[in-house]
């Protein structure tokens, strides 16, 4: 809290190079609080559409199953996976394993990754079902 | 508070007793919202919810009632703790920052009440009234 200081901040804002693990870092960020604004509204108009009787609910269910609701319930699916994906990373990161440089970077990649094919298979099986 | 710098006031006061408490709440409803979210999508993708009376059957049963409120109570004390911490690294300023945190806990409250009066009408007077 030192008031107007112009000593350099280290690691400077501006120049870095990405890696792996600072995309899964900003992710887990970016994800859980989408789905904590975003997501937690759909739950609770599904929930309260219910609530509310058949109209309700079936004005929910237009908009839900429009291309732009498939868009955003996509989205959250995606930002569900990539959130649990890099929460289950951070659990193991709480036990002191996985801090090696090339095993923290192939988990950082593997959770990266495995959320769109899980979102890419939810959908697909939904499609094929024809819900 | 004198001259001293802040380092120097709270030197010798010992911890906040409460640090852990977030950092382990955080976890513990993580491991239940990966349980419960986990049988929720299943639920979901697995069953037709198109219609409303499909809703209601399925909630008038406790084995659905149930784990549905146990996930809001998880998901709900999870996202306060995780917007709390955007909130505090983000919002500088006491003032905005006080605000900000005090619609998060109006915001969670009033959500959680929601979701589990909507769970507890579908559960209690949903089977009762399917085609209504």
């Amino acid at each position: 809290m030192a008031a107007e200081s112009n000593r350099p901040l280290s690691p400077h804002l501006q120049v870095y190079k990405w890696g792996p693990a600072m995309l899964v870092s900003i992710l887990h960020r970016a994800t859980g609080d989408g789905l904590a604004i975003v997501g937690v509204l759909v739950f609770l108009w599904w929930l309260g559409a219910a609530a509310s009787g058949a109209e309700a609910y079936t004005s929910f269910i237009g908009l839900a199953s429009a291309w732009y609701g498939q868009m955003l319930l996509i989205g959250l699916t995606w930002a569900f996976f990539q959130h649990s994906c890099s929460g289950l990373r951070h659990l193991l990161l709480d036990t002191g394993a996985g801090y090696e440089l090339n095993t923290n970077r192939t988990w950082a990649i593997v959770v990266a990754i495995t959320p769109v094919i899980l979102t890419a298979a939810v959908w697909l099986f939904i499609y094929y079902k024809g819900l | 508070m004198g001259s001293a710098t802040e380092l120097g006031r709270v030197r010798g006061l010992g911890s906040a007793k409460s640090g852990t408490h977030h950092w382990m709440m955080q976890r513990v409803t993580a491991i239940a919202n990966l349980v419960l979210m986990t049988w929720l999508a299943t639920s979901l993708i697995t069953s037709d919810f198109s219609s409303i009376d499909a809703v209601k059957m399925w909630l008038a049963k406790p084995a659905a009632a149930v784990p549905l409120a146990l996930l809001a109570m998880s998901a709900f004390t999870h996202i306060r703790l995780g917007l709390t911490v955007l909130i505090e690294d983000y919002v500088h300023g006491e003032a905005g920052k006080l605000a900000a945190i005090l619609a998060l806990t109006f915001f969670t409250w009033g959500g959680l009440a929601f979701a589990l009066f909507s769970i507890a009408a579908l559960a209690f007077g949903g089977a009762a009234h399917v085609g209504q």
